[in-house]
């Protein structure tokens, strides 16, 4: 499998919008808190290791 | 109940007035893992010299949890019954963050995925002192010609030559020399045999300090082992409660990297932490140490005569109970392959294979163990967020209940393997796995599969190549973990009841092929 890098969401304006709600009024450690959450129940959502590998080397080209 | 030690009683070694025969196998050490070794050898026809410079058993519980694998290993060895009459067997956890119960654990299911559960002589786990594991391998050792045990023997040096190893020995009546084959050091963490030789103990210490005690105490808790993270009666990190015989109950207690650890070990400080923790102060302190633990382990077990095992050769954090349990693996490896060099039935090299598959066993442990105090103990930043998080979603959603570690508990490893298979039989038993357990007759399958290599046969016949051969009766267990979709089948079981290939159609030429292939430690 190959990790999709390409357009892929049908609403990415909307989801954009719903992330940005999610995280209003929290201090940057509640911030953080969510984002490690979400990033753990999406990786287990994905369940694929080869995909969340090259996620995270997407991620860390920064 | 405190423990009674007894001292085990020194005799003046013969060697103190005339040079004594020179020995097949000298072990330095009697901890569970040399004693353990000496019984292994003997079932194995191999006569051996047990070294300790200690006259009583261990002190303190130490080495409590003990896994299938190695209840399995003191059937062999003659000691389980006794084991088992006083052991606490054990299969649930429940794990608590603060205050709230994150959920509960089952270490039988979690075996289920192998469709292995139940049909087993002995339980996953049970708990037991170090003391009377090493009180009943040394009942078993005096009923046994074979081994020598001598207590107050301490080994001041060893040298080694191409055909031997010689030892120099300190008693309470002077010092003697003694020769054997082979010397095996079990002489543990602090091995004084490693460190005189210099060699490099490779791997990190942590510095993390965690309190240790027994407590004696009348109660009706079941057999769990309750793990907390951050509890709230106790300020440091983790806490571990787990029962065993006797009305006793460990607990570990990690404390926070600026507590003064030796006023943490004091009883007027030690005794109100507890007592918040059970709710009421109705214990007895049996027994209290402070601890810090390092992974670590030789790049080589083997050194040319000299062999290391145990926590001589490698050592973990306890979380996972691999440091008991690892080194009878390194006994159950190590034990056929010495005799059959000695016995002249292989070659030397056979040995480097106990060298590679122990050294992978060892690697997995300090893997799984670096893992779990890297959990148990994350650094400040995204080790600590992610960690935290993890807990926080174990409590509403399961997926993230496998990933809380609070210890890894020891499953056998298994060895990559080129033996023959067949896609169609069960993972479980595929090569390089401890052949499983299953009910036969009135009786279980792993008794029949120790000592000489053998031929196991299910649902067909198995060629008569000069090794014994077995022939499994059918249930439901044998099918699943050796037959699966297959109508018959035939095995290749090594001493150690580990499969070392396996055919639904054996030719006999394939047979030999990985026969010899056994001997030679091929992987």
């Amino acid at each position: 499998m190959k990790l999709i890098d390409t357009p892929n969401l049908p609403d990415p304006d909307g989801f954009y919008e719903e992330l940005l709600d999610a995280h209003k009024g929290l201090s940057a450690t509640e911030t953080a808190a969510l984002n490690a959450q979400l990033v753990l129940i999406l990786a287990n959502h994905i369940g694929d290791r080869e995909i969340l590998s090259q996620a995270i080397a997407l991620a860390r080209q920064g | 109940m405190t423990y009674d030690y007894r001292p085990y009683p020194y005799a003046r070694p013969p060697g103190l007035s005339a040079p004594e025969p020179a020995r097949q196998v000298i072990i330095v050490g009697a901890g569970p893992v040399g004693l353990a070794m000496a019984i292994e050898l003997a079932n194995h026809g191999v006569a051996s010299v047990v070294l300790d410079d200690n006259n009583v058993v261990s002190m303190g519980s130490r080495a409590i949890s003990w896994s299938r694998r190695s209840l399995e290993i003191f059937d062999r060895l003659g000691i389980a019954e006794r084991v088992m009459d006083k052991a606490v067997p054990w299969r649930r956890g429940r794990m608590f963050r603060g205050e709230t119960e994150l959920f509960r654990t089952d270490l039988q299911t979690q075996t289920e995925a192998e469709g292995i559960a139940d049909g087993h002589a002995f339980p996953v786990f049970a708990n037991l002192q170090q003391y009377y594991v090493e009180e009943y391998l040394i009942e078993r050792i005096d009923a046994l010609d074979l081994v020598d045990l001598r207590v107050r023997n301490r080994v001041l040096a060893v040298e080694q030559s191409d055909d031997g190893a010689h030892v120099t020995v300190e008693t309470p009546d002077g010092d003697y020399g003694l020769r054997a084959e082979y010397v095996i050091a079990c002489d543990g963490v602090r091995s004084s045999i490693r460190s005189r030789l210099k060699l490099e103990f490779e791997g990190v210490q942590f510095e993390d300090r965690f309190v240790i005690a027994d407590l004696e105490m009348e109660t009706d808790l079941p057999a769990e082992r309750q793990f907390w993270f951050e509890p709230p009666f106790h300020d440091g990190r983790t806490a571990l409660l787990h029962k065993q015989p006797d009305n006793l109950w460990r607990l570990d207690l990690q404390l926070n990297p600026d507590d003064d650890a030796e006023e943490a070990v004091k009883p007027d400080h030690l005794r109100p932490r507890i007592a918040a923790m059970l709710g009421h102060g109705n214990f007895r302190l049996d027994w209290v140490s402070l601890y810090s633990f390092q992974c670590r382990r030789l790049a080589d077990l083997v050194h040319g005569r000299l062999i290391f095992a145990g926590d001589a050769a490698h050592v973990v954090s306890p979380f996972g109970a691999r440091g008991g349990n690892g080194g009878l693996q390194d006994v159950d490896n190590l034990g056929w392959k010495l005799a059959a060099v000695l016995q002249g039935r292989a070659a030397p090299d056979l040995l480097e294979s106990y060298d590679r598959e122990r050294g992978l066993a060892a690697d997995a442990n300090l893997r799984s163990a670096a893992r779990t105090a890297r959990f148990m103990s994350p650094a400040p930043g995204a080790e600590r967020l992610f960690r935290d998080q993890v807990l926080a979603l174990a409590a509403k959603a399961s997926f993230a209940r496998p990933m809380v570690d609070s210890g890894r508990l020891s499953v056998p490893c298994r060895f990559p393997s080129s033996g023959a298979d067949d896609s169609r039989l069960p993972r479980a038993s595929r090569p390089g796995s401890v052949a499983p357990d299953a009910p036969q007759g009135n009786g279980w399958l792993l008794p029949e599969l120790a000592g000489e290599p053998a031929l196991l046969a299910l649902g067909g016949a198995a060629p008569d190549l000069g090794l014994r051969v077995i022939e499994a009766e059918l249930n439901e267990a044998t099918r699943a973990r050796y037959l699966g979709e297959a109508d018959q089948a035939l095995y290749l079981i090594r001493p150690d009841q580990v499969v070392a290939a396996r055919w639904v159609a054996a030719e006999t030429a394939a047979i030999t092929a990985a026969i010899t292939a056994m001997w030679e430690g091929r992987p």
